[in-house]
C-alpha cells in the first residue's frame, strides 16, 4: 500500500474501496490502534478519542456458533478500557441501541440461532454502544441476502443522518457511490481520496479506457 | 447401601483420600472454567499439547530425582503455554506445531524414563502413572493441596470479577482490543493459569486424560445452554459433579481414579446431549 492522506470530518460517510489484499482492513486496524502505523500517523481531532470508536469487524466462524444471548453481546460493547461492570445508564443506553436496530425483541435469544442479517444488526448495536460519534464498519453487508443487504445499508444511512460519522470498508462500489460522501480508494498505485462526484468521473473515465489524471 | 457408606467412612479417615477428593474437585472446577474459554476460542488442542509437555517435564523431574516434581513441571509448562498462546495463531500450521510438540515431548519423556529409570521404580509403572495418574493422586502432599486450593480460588475469583471482560475477549478479541482492553496481557495470564491447572491435574488424571477435564464440561454445557453465563455456570457444576462421583466410584470399586473421572465426564456429556436433543434454550 502506498501513501494515504485522508481526512474524515464529523458527519462524513466515507467508503474505503480497493481490491483484496490492498490493505483496507490493515488501514482500519491502524486507525483502531490494533496495530502500530508502519509509517505516518493517525491524528484524532477534538471530541474523538482512541477508544470511542465503534468497530464492526468481519464475523468469524467461531462467532456464528457462539453460545451467548443478544443482550450479552450488545452489553460487551459498553466495556471501555478499565471498565469491569456495566452501570445502569449503560444498560439503558444498550437497550436504546438495540431498539434502534430492531433487535430489542430478541434480547434473550441466542446469538447462534439468529440469521446472518440479525447477527450483523446485533454486532452493529454493540458497535453503537462503543461509539462516541464514529463507526468503523468492515464489510457490514458481506454474505447477506440482497434484500437484507439493502436493509443494512439503509440502517447505516439513517445512523449517519442522525450525526454518526461512518467509515466503511466495502467491495460494493454501487453502495459506496449511492451512500457515501467521500471515497478512499486503496490500491498498489497511489491511493486516492476524493469526493464521490470526482470518484465517479474517474471510474467512468477508467471504464471508457481513458487515462485518469492524478 | 449401608456397606458402601461404611466403606466410604473408613476410607475418609485417611487424610490422603480426603486430599484426593479436595484436589480432584477443585482442579476439575478450575479446568472446566478455563475450558469454556479454550473451547470457544478453538484452543482445545492447546490443552492437549500442554499436557504432553507436562509429561516430558515430569519425566525430566523424575529422572533428576527431584522430591518436588511441581517445581520443574510448572515452569516448563508455563513457558510453553505462553509461547503457544501467542505464537500458534500467527502461524499457518499452528495446530501442526502443537501436534509436533506433543509427540516430541512424549517421545523424549519416554526415552528418559527408559534410559534413566528412577531408583527403585519400574519403567512401565512410572510411565503409566504419569500418563494415567493412577496412583499419584493418593500421594498428594499437603503443599499440593494448598496450592490447588489457592489456584482454584484465584480462577473462580478471576471469572467472577472479570466475567464481562472474559466474555468480551472470548467472543471477539479484536473488538475488545479496539475498546482499549489489553488482550495480550489477558492471554498471557490465561496461559499461566492454564499451565498451573495442567501441572496440578497431572497428579489427578495423568497427562493423557487432562484434556477431558478442560473440554468435556464446556462442550456438555453447550449442548443444552445458549447463553454464555449459563454455559460457564453449568460447566462448573457439571465438572464438580462428575469428578466427585468419579472419585467416590473409584474408591468404592477400586477403579483407576483418573480414568473413572473421565468416564464420568463422558456419561455427563451423553446425558447433556440427550437433554439437548429434546430441549435447547432458544
Amino acid at each position: 500500500m502506498s501513501s494515504i492522506n485522508a481526512k474524515v470530518q464529523k458527519g462524513d460517510y466515507l467508503c474505503v474501496l480497493g481490491e483484496n489484499g490492498s490493505g483496507k482492513t490493515t488501514l482500519m486496524k491502524t486507525v483502531l490502534g490494533l496495530i502500530p502505523p508502519i509509517g505516518g500517523e493517525i491524528v484524532f481531532g477534538e471530541g474523538l478519542e482512541q477508544f470511542g470508536i465503534g468497530y464492526l469487524p468481519q464475523q468469524s466462524a467461531v462467532q456464528r456458533n457462539f453460545p451467548a444471548t443478544v443482550k450479552e453481546v450488545v452489553y460487551s460493547g459498553c466495556l471501555r478500557k478499565g471498565k469491569m461492570f456495566l452501570s445502569k445508564s449503560q444498560k439503558a443506553e444498550a437497550l436504546k441501541n438495540m431498539r434502534l436496530l430492531g433487535v430489542d425483541k430478541m434480547l434473550n435469544k441466542s446469538y447462534r440461532n439468529l440469521s446472518g442479517g440479525q447477527q450483523q444488526r446485533v454486532l452493529l448495536a454493540r458497535a453503537l454502544c462503543a461509539a462516541d460519534n464514529i463507526l468503523l464498519l468492515d464489510e457490514p453487508a458481506a454474505g447477506l441476502d440482497p434484500a437484507i443487504m439493502e436493509e443494512m445499508y439503509k440502517l447505516i444511512e439513517s445512523l449517519n443522518k442522525s450525526g454518526m460519522t461512518i467509515m466503511m470498508i466495502t467491495h460494493d462500489v454501487n453502495a459506496a457511490l449511492r451512500y457515501a460522501n467521500k471515497i478512499l480508494h486503496i490500491s498498489k498505485k497511489p491511493a486516492f481520496f476524493e469526493s464521490v462526484d470526482n470518484y465517479k468521473n474517474k471510474v467512468l473515465e477508467l471504464a471508457k479506457g481513458g487515462v485518469v489524471n492524478e | 447401601m449401608n456397606d458402601m457408606f461404611q466403606t466410604l467412612q473408613y476410607y475418609f479417615t485417611f487424610p490422603f483420600v480426603r486430599y484426593a477428593l479436595i484436589v480432584g474437585v477443585l482442579v476439575s472446577l478450575s479446568a472446566s472454567l478455563l475450558g469454556v474459554v479454550l473451547v470457544l476460542k478453538r484452543l482445545s488442542f492447546l490443552g492437549d499439547g500442554l499436557s504432553h509437555v507436562a509429561f516430558g517435564a515430569m519425566a525430566i523431574a523424575t529422572v533428576m530425582g527431584l522430591s518436588n516434581n511441581l517445581a520443574l513441571v510448572l515452569p516448563i509448562t508455563t513457558v510453553f503455554s505462553i509461547m503457544l498462546m501467542h505464537r500458534h495463531r500467527k502461524q499457518l500450521q499452528g495446530d501442526a506445531l502443537i501436534a509436533m510438540l506433543s509427540v516430541s515431548a512424549l517421545a523424549i519423556g519416554y526415552i528418559l524414563f527408559n534410559r534413566f529409570p528412577p531408583k527403585g521404580g519400574n519403567v512401565s509403572g512410572d510411565v503409566c502413572t504419569t500418563l494415567f495418574g493412577s496412583t499419584s493422586i493418593l500421594t498428594l502432599s499437603r503443599q499440593e493441596v494448598s496450592i490447588s486450593i489457592i489456584l482454584s480460588a484465584v480462577v473462580v475469583l478471576v471469572f467472577i470479577l472479570f466475567y464481562n471482560i472474559i466474555f468480551n475477549i472470548t467472543f471477539d478479541e479484536e473488538f475488545a482490543a479496539s475498546q482499549g482492553i489489553n488482550t495480550k496481557m489477558y492471554n498471557t495470564f490465561m496461559a499461566v493459569v492454564i499451565a498451573a491447572v495442567i501441572s496440578l491435574a497431572m497428579n489427578l488424571v495423568g497427562s493423557l486424560l487432562i484434556s477431558a477435564l478442560l473440554v468435556f464440561p464446556a462442550v456438555s454445557a453447550m449442548r443444552v445452554f445458549s447463553s454464555f453465563k449459563k454455559v460457564v455456570v453449568a460447566s462448573a457444576i457439571l465438572s464438580v459433579i462428575c469428578s466427585f462421583s468419579g472419585i467416590i466410584f473409584s474408591i468404592l470399586f477400586g477403579t483407576p481414579v483418573g480414568a473413572t473421572i473421565v468416564a464420568a465426564d463422558l456419561i455427563g456429556f451423553l446425558i447433556m446431549s440427550v437433554i439437548g436433543a429434546f430441549y435447547k434454550t432458544k
